[in-house]
């Protein structure tokens, strides 16, 4: 990861990162390698989840585990990373009113098959993160209630937020670069 | 069984156990229709479509439809600078401008590191709790208006004049103020500024407790919005919400209390929920109870923050702003407590550009919205109104 090569000697972490490192800990020991080490930068600490395919297992233990307790799907958002060929989510969590610990968790999958496992019955609030991730960067989400684009029209074509977009020449008769 | 049998020949009331008369008709047709609300619909407040499936007056399943405002604010975030996003981040909640540039420029700054005068701190507490206060005005007087109560309309729509006039005086706009930059404000306050907002809460103090009693003294009122609308606390954290509608449920949660920033932690507040004597905890009417208590205490910051800013002696609100915005690599989620809730901004920088690589905002309403659907099963179609005005959205934010 770009993000993390940049890493370098930092003095004392702070009291939230520790807190995040402790609940990243946590995870590591339930799920071994499917998780990535932790990235202890202070402004978002996070890990990222390898496998893929166990992301929803991983997001269940993050919610129901009494030393967790992520009730909280703050944010989720999509992102692109073209120079590694990947597109995938950032999920930032909180435990909101019992740890108050927070965490971000990437998941990341190839830009071709762009499949991830949809975390839609973990956190409702998933179900419309995860269709604007769909609209913006045709991510596909595995067992999604209701996968439709969200704030793009239903025959939109291709992905807005992909770095690669181009943009449609016209639209039901509009020309629409301007 | 004998009368049921004789509705096969026509219409006849029967009479089953119990009190319940029921209507048997025959050749009525029961399907369920569909029914649009909006897009260009006043209760909605804005563009917003609601697909409602109905049987008779009971909405059984009402599906939100978004995007009629969508201007593409991430795509566009990814193409201008730092500092020109500010612009673009007024135009999401046009309602609260000053409060979506505070958190904005927080996100921002925590990847800068960059130290914000002292005065300029209390110069965007104070304009963004101003601007709460006319967020909260807007969101009570079209509350009113949806359930049927001009007045409040009126007196919500005077006083927030006031506040326009105040903020225009500071930023130069009335509604988009550019007024927050990274690093700093672009103008201080003008002579004699503390003195005319110090006059503005001693005149609305008496008025936020007369548009209170207004409301939740007013019997047609509480009856349209209590037990209207009903949401758990432990389902109201699992879809996301936060700000009003979270408090509404009861849930003691505040950004500004519990996850602290700029000069919020020496400042004395409460964070009110309702306590259940005059509202059911969850429903709609403690939704609108938390936006009336926030006005007060909101008016209790900024009289704190006047008596606590220092003085301007020639000061500069620009001199802490960096010449170039180049944040060090890196990413970030910052976040702030709106009117409407947490809106967060996930940034991502490579180093060496002066535009993000990627710039996310997390909408209060767009979440708050996502519960519409459970919200407004089985309830009916005159009260989905006011489900819809007590979740207070703003669809410029929705949209983005």
């Amino acid at each position: 990861m770009a993000e993390s090569q940049e890493s370098q000697e930092r003095p004392e972490p702070s009291p939230a990162v520790r807190a995040s490192e402790a609940v990243y800990r946590t995870v590591r020991e339930k799920f071994g390698d499917a998780v990535s080490d932790f990235d202890a930068n202070d402004t978002m600490p996070f890990f990222e989840v390898t496998d893929a395919r166990r992301w929803k297992e991983v997001a269940l233990f993050l919610r129901d585990d009494s030393r967790l307790d992520f009730n909280y799907l703050a944010c989720l958002s999509g992102m692109d990373y073209p120079a590694e060929g990947k597109l995938g989510v950032v999920c930032n969590l909180e435990s909101l009113g019992k740890h108050n610990h927070r965490i971000a968790v990437k998941i990341n999958c190839s830009r071709d098959s762009a499949v991830l496992p949809s975390v839609a019955r973990v956190w409702k609030t998933a179900e419309w993160h995860e269709r604007e991730a769909f609209d913006m960067y045709g991510i596909r989400f595995d067992a999604h209630p209701d996968l439709r684009r969200i704030l793009c029209p239903e025959d939109w074509e291709g992905y807005p937020l992909r770095k690669d977009y181009e943009v449609q020449e016209s639209y039901h008769g509009v020309k629409v670069p301007y | 069984m004998q009368e049921l049998e004789q509705a096969e020949h026509g219409s006849v009331r029967v009479t089953p156990k119990g009190n319940d008369r029921v209507v048997i008709e025959k050749d009525l047709s029961s399907e369920e229709m569909i029914l649009n609300m909006g897009p260009q619909h006043p209760s909605t407040h804005g563009v917003l479509r609601l697909e409602c499936k109905t049987d008779g007056e009971v909405v059984v399943e009402a599906e939100p439809y978004l995007g009629y405002l969508h201007r593409c604010f991430e795509k566009h975030a990814e193409m201008v600078d730092y500092p020109g996003i500010v612009p673009f981040v007024d135009r999401m909640d046009y309602l609260a401008a000053m409060n979506s540039e505070f958190a904005y420029c927080i996100a921002v700054e925590k990847l800068l590191d960059v130290e914000i005068p002292r005065r300029v701190e209390f110069l965007r507490v104070i304009v963004s709790e101003l601007n709460r206060i006319a967020s909260h005005l807007v969101a009570i007087g079209t509350y009113a208006i949806d359930l049927g109560a001009f007045t409040p309309f009126l007196f919500c729509f005077r006083d927030r004049e006031h506040i326009m006039n105040i903020l225009e005086w500071a930023s130069g706009a009335r509604m988009l103020y550019n007024y927050i930059w990274i690093g700093g404000a672009a103008f201080d306050f003008p002579a004699d500024m503390q003195k005319r907002i110090g006059e503005f809460v001693d005149y609305f103090r008496p008025k936020a407790l007369e548009l209170q009693k207004l409301l939740t003294e007013n019997e047609i009122f509480v009856k349209r919005t209590r037990g209207i609308g009903m949401m758990p606390a432990d389902v109201a954290i699992n879809y996301g919400w936060s700000g009003p509608m979270l408090r509404g449920s009861g849930v003691e949660w505040d950004l500004r209390r519990n996850d602290p920033y700029s000069v919020y932690p020496e400042l004395d507040f409460n964070v009110r929920v309702p306590d259940g004597s005059v509202s059911d905890i969850g429903d709609s009417l403690s939704r609108h109870l938390v936006r009336a208590y926030e006005m007060e205490e909101s008016l209790g910051i900024i009289e704190q923050c006047l008596q606590m800013m220092p003085e301007a002696n020639g000061f500069d609100p620009r001199s802490a702003i960096p010449k170039k915005i180049r944040p060090k690599a890196g990413e970030v989620y910052g976040r702030a407590e709106n009117p409407r809730g947490e809106l967060g901004f996930y940034i991502v920088s490579d180093g060496k550009s002066t535009k993000p690589v990627r710039c996310k905002a997390r909408s209060s309403c767009f979440v708050n919205l996502s519960a519409m659907k459970e919200l407004s099963q089985g309830q009916l179609i005159p009260d989905l109104v006011a489900i819809i005005g007590s979740i207070d959205i703003v669809l410029g934010e929705v949209d983005r």
